[in-house]
């Protein structure tokens, strides 16, 4: 990991030219700007579905379990399957930030932020099932083991149910520290890069006063090596212990000893098909395409495929085993499955989980967005198929024919999915407005010996420090964003950071022109300044009255530059880097030549 | 290069001899008759000064041996002679066939191991290839040999698959259900295409290795890549069916879905063990000298961490089947337990114990000799897991570990050594042109 070799056949983890600012101007933009109509559209769409289950979690509530579709026979049905359901697909933010980390994979940097936070905002739709489920949701706290004069019985240790009580709420509170933990660096960037002071108050609150000294990174790594230590082991026990609330009776159908492995390896399987889902959008919504690649896409569809086959496998071994047991119960069980009046999710749950994963073994159809995008929401309604068949499938056909039934939801079943559906969007998409989504400090970490840039540089031989394209002169890649306390810090010029002095007007004029070069009029053209974002007619006005006329020179303006720029015109301190005017002034600079 | 030194080669060779002769006594002092096992039977007993009521007791409780298929277990007490006959002629057999069956899974559990570093183009395990490959090859004798030994189970030499005597079957409404699957002939087929299926993959993807050495572009490295990545689907599969095939079929009426990941998990983590032990053994010869304390570091974390997945899938069979307690399936537990109580909770103090407290702390993992240690616990503990997978079934509450196990296993050890170096020693040590070879002499934790 320390050294920053890589082989050249390994493909760039961030394309485009990028270099450290431009990682933190990229992450930064979306939490900076304004949220765009369609974020309006589908956050209003994604409410108007949360405040439904809202509204039907209320009457459940009000009224009893009995507004739900269950019955004697079916007596555990959407509830169960939305739990599992859910549990399952916040399975893979840990298994992508602990145990990918264990294993080193770099590519696991561009996307392990969004799949903690989808892992924490689908652990909430889970928690919610079996809190509804208990009917008297203000009496929650009897599954912890209290003295009985909180008026709770004690509980009973031999239930899986409790089990999972303890499991869950544990996966809860380790996934959120490591989630945070790996935040602190980011939001410490959002607050130093913050203008209004109100914003600087909360990122500073939210990023624990992280101050970028050696000794936080040392702390920060450490910790994060811990965290990927105990969150391994839980990723296996959360789903295994789901699993044991069916594999511990004696239902056939249910009493299978491979559910566990099993269970994991559907959880992971439907967790990056999530992954997959909501980072097609995003990548494209907050223009992260350099960071979230196709071969990004590509290496969860191959996870996919992976997890895929092995859950396949592990239905044929139940298919056989209920043959080669002898045991009529489980034949039937099976074939009930198979070719009874559920038929229908039993092929569902085979096609979108066993067979469709395999088109993932052509590289034409797994580097495909629309195809990878496509089969993420196949997987998905395949795993909800599968949990619906293991339960309502199981169950609907018992040991008495004259009890046996069908399952159809209610309103309100069908409401309270479709409400969790919608509260996870709130979250997400709330997220996705407020959190850098992309884990800056990480990226950056790998950028020189996985950055196209970088490596370009060092196929044709040359030094990796003397990148900058705009002006020889300055060599600063960062672009002097002295602010920034996270890795730029190592990057930063010293001399930014000495203070200037107060000098007069001119003479600050005319040292901010012997840096980024004076106009000629005689051989230079003047370019229309208000191109860049963030430049207005005043603004521009004001730049030609100091000698600014063309985007070569606002390209070349680092962070002495701006101080010096807010010094002279008064006008929005920090506004111009933070609208990177400099960046935007390259690319417009490059597309008028 | 590497040259198999004379003490080595001298050493594997003594190991065989003393293994075979300890393996024909065995075969020579099992009973030849029911009176020769009962006089066997009634001297062990007054030696442990315990009354024969009591072993009867044990046997019938137990339903352990696999002869007894009768309904009602109300035995006669000339039936129980006769079990304890089989019971002790099996046991040279199964001796025989947990070492036979153990070493070959080392050679397979690292065939996955370097499939899967294909597979997944890992960047620092190249410089291992090398090591893997040698130990893989013993796939070919190993294969041959159980293969052999199954062969001669099918022609009715030993009683250790009791589904494959007619007359055991024509009483048994159970096997009788299974005979679609468990039937000689078809036995034979799938473990035939099993051994050609693996043997294939190993020996193809090592002549694409060689071929790299010496190649001018990429070619034979991606199609490595590719037949491994197909490779590992057969193998998820054909290992599964291996493991109820030559293993689970030897209590023919229990079953447990998860046991072809269980032993998988077994044989993963033996194999991984003896790559580290074979890496640190030509590390000290003073070859292999770009392979530094990370690559160890990072092949005990492995054994440590499939050494946790093992007790977890140890755990998750045996708890759900003793939480449900079904008659049918808990059987098998309740023979390993009472009349394997040592062995069987000792393995778990082996696999688990051990690996977890002697590898958890960083720095301990890459003191070499330390890692060899812990190494041998984990064989040793694994062996015992295929011998409680084997033994309750054929030999019942007749076990021990005496000449005929040790001898089968200095046997296989020394076969195992002498081949395995022979191949190590057949190629140069390094692969030259993997294009992930600088990622790995640069590998540094």
């Amino acid at each position: 990991m320390a050294s920053h070799y890589e082989a050249p056949i390994r493909k760039p983890l961030v394309i485009g030219d990028k270099g450290y600012h431009d990682v933190t101007v990229d992450i930064a933009a979306p939490v900076e700007g304004r949220a765009n109509k369609h974020w309006w559209i589908v956050f209003t769409i994604a409410l108007a579905a949360f405040l439904w289950g809202v509204g039907c979690i209320i009457y459940t509530v009000s009224t009893g379990i009995g507004t739900w579709g269950l019955n004697k026979t079916v007596n555990w049905a959407w509830d169960i399957t939305n739990f599992v359901w859910w549990v399952g697909i916040g399975h893979a933010g840990t298994l992508i930030s602990a145990v990918l980390l264990l294993f080193r994979q770099k590519w696991r940097m561009a996307i392990n932020r969004s799949a903690e936070a989808m892992t924490i905002f689908s652990v909430i739709q889970a928690g919610l099932f079996p809190i509804i489920h208990m009917g008297r949701p203000w009496l929650a706290y009897w599954v912890l083991p209290i003295p009985n004069q909180f008026g709770s019985l004690w509980v009973n240790f031999n239930s899986p149910l409790l089990w999972d009580v303890f499991a869950i709420s544990t996966y809860l509170s380790v996934s959120l520290v490591f989630w945070w933990t790996g935040l602190l660096p980011d939001f410490a960037m959002l607050r130093d890069r913050a203008v209004l002071p109100f914003q600087k108050k909360i990122y500073g609150l939210l990023s624990f006063g992280w101050s970028g000294r050696a000794k936080d990174w040392q702390r920060f790594e450490e910790v994060s090596l811990v965290l990927a230590g105990l969150a391994t082991p839980l990723v296996l026990s959360v789903h295994t212990i789901v699993s044991f609330d069916f594999a511990t009776s004696v239902i056939p159908g249910w009493h299978t000893t491979i559910f566990p492995p099993y269970f994991v390896a559907g959880a992971i399987f439907s967790g990056f098909a999530m992954v997959n889902t909501l980072l097609i959008i995003m990548r494209k919504v907050c223009s992260l395409e350099d960071y979230i690649t196709v071969q990004h896409i590509e290496l969860m569809n191959i996870v996919i495929m992976l997890t895929g086959s092995i859950v396949g496998c592990a239905y044929i071994t139940e298919l056989f085993m209920a043959w080669y047991s002898g045991v009529e119960y489980e034949q039937y069980a099976f074939l009930n499955r198979a070719t009874g009046p559920y038929w229908w999710a039993y092929w569902a749950m085979m096609s979108c989980n066993v067979f469709s994963p395999q088109f993932m073994w052509s590289k034409k159809l797994r580097t495909s967005i629309m195809f990878s995008f496509a089969i993420s929401i196949v997987v998905n309604i395949g795993m909800w198929f599968e949990r619906f068949v293991i339960i309502v499938t199981s169950l609907h056909r018992d040991y008495l024919p004259s009890s046996w039934t069908m399952f159809s939801p209610t309103f309100v079943d069908i409401g309270i999915f479709i409400g969790t559906i919608g509260f996870f969007f709130v979250l997400f998409l709330l997220y996705a407005r407020t959190f850098p989504v992309i884990a800056q400090a990480e990226v950056k970490s790998i950028l020189k010996s996985s950055g196209s840039k970088y490596k370009k540089l060092r196929d044709s031989g040359q030094p990796l420090y003397q990148v900058s394209t705009a002006a020889p002169k300055i060599i600063d890649l960062t672009n002097g964003n002295r602010k920034n306390s996270t890795l730029d810090a190592s990057e930063a010029d010293e001399a930014n950071v000495v203070s200037e002095p107060k000098l007069e007007l001119e003479k600050e004029a005319m040292s901010l022109l012997a840096t980024i070069g004076k106009f000629d009029a005689e051989t230079d053209s003047a370019d229309d300044l208000k191109l860049v974002k963030g430049i207005g007619p005043k603004m521009e006005v004001t730049l030609n009255q100091i000698g600014i006329y063309t985007f070569a020179q606002v390209s070349r303006m680092t962070s002495k530059e701006y101080d010096l720029l807010d010094s002279i015109t008064g006008a929005f301190p920090g506004r111009a880097q933070r609208d990177d005017w400099a960046g935007q002034a390259m690319k417009l600079n490059n597309s008028k030549n | 290069m590497y040259t198999v030194s004379n003490r080595l080669r001298m050493g594997a060779i003594i190991l065989m001899i003393v293994g075979l002769v300890g393996i024909t006594y065995g075969f020579l002092s099992a009973p030849s008759s029911i009176e020769e096992a009962k006089a066997m039977v009634a001297s062990h007993d007054e030696g442990h000064g315990e009354d024969h009521g009591k072993s009867d007791l044990h046997t019938t409780d137990g339903h352990s041996a696999n002869t007894d298929k009768k309904e009602g277990h109300a035995m006669s007490s000339s039936d129980h002679d006769a079990h304890v006959y089989h019971q002790l002629s099996n046991k040279p057999w199964s001796a025989l066939y947990v070492a036979a069956f153990f070493f070959f899974m080392i050679a397979l559990g690292v065939l996955a191991f370097y499939a899967i570093q294909r597979a997944a183009q890992a960047g620092w395990s190249p410089l291992l290839f090398r090591v893997m490959e040698g130990i893989t090859a013993y796939l070919v004798p190993g294969g041959i040999i159980i293969f052999v030994i199954l062969v001669l189970s099918v022609l009715h030499m030993n009683h250790l698959f009791v589904w494959m005597d007619p007359e055991v079957v024509a009483h048994d409404a159970l096997l009788q259900g299974k005979k679609g699957f468990l039937n000689p002939t078809f036995f034979l087929i799938r473990a035939a295409i099993f051994l050609g299926g693996w043997i294939a993959y190993r020996e193809y993807s090592r002549k694409l290795s060689l071929a790299q050495d010496n190649a001018d572009d990429n070619s034979n490295f991606k199609l490595n890549f590719r037949i491994s990545a197909g490779f590992l689907v057969f193998y998820l599969i054909s290992e599964s069916m291996m493991s109820w095939d030559w293993i689970m079929s030897v209590d023919p009426h229990w079953f447990s879905t998860l046991f072809g990941w269980y032993i998988f998990a077994s044989m993963f983590v033996s194999g991984i063990t003896v790559i580290a032990m074979v890496t640190i053994y030509l590390k000290s010869k003073g070859l292999l000298s770009d392979v530094n304390d990370s690559h160890i570091h990072d092949l005990a974390k492995f054994m440590f961490g499939i050494s946790v997945f093992w007790t977890y899938l140890w755990f998750s069979q045996f708890m759900l089947i003793w939480y449900a307690n079904i008659p049918e399936e808990v059987t098998y537990y309740v023979t390993r337990i009472q009349d394997y109580n040592l062995p069987f909770f000792g393995m778990i103090v082996m696999n688990f114990l051990f690996p977890v407290l002697l590898l958890m702390n960083s720095d301990y993992k890459r003191l070499n000799w330390f890692v060899v240690m812990a190494g041998v616990v984990i064989l040793a503990g694994h062996y015992m897991d295929i011998y409680n997978a084997i033994m309750p079934a054929t030999v019942g509450d007749q076990w021990s570990i005496g000449i005929p196990e040790i001898s089968a296993v200095l046997f296989f050890a020394g076969l195992f050594i002498f081949w395995v170096f022979r191949a190590i020693a057949a190629a140069p040590l390094q692969p030259k042109r993997n294009p992930f070879i600088e990622e790995s002499k640069h590998f540094h934790y």
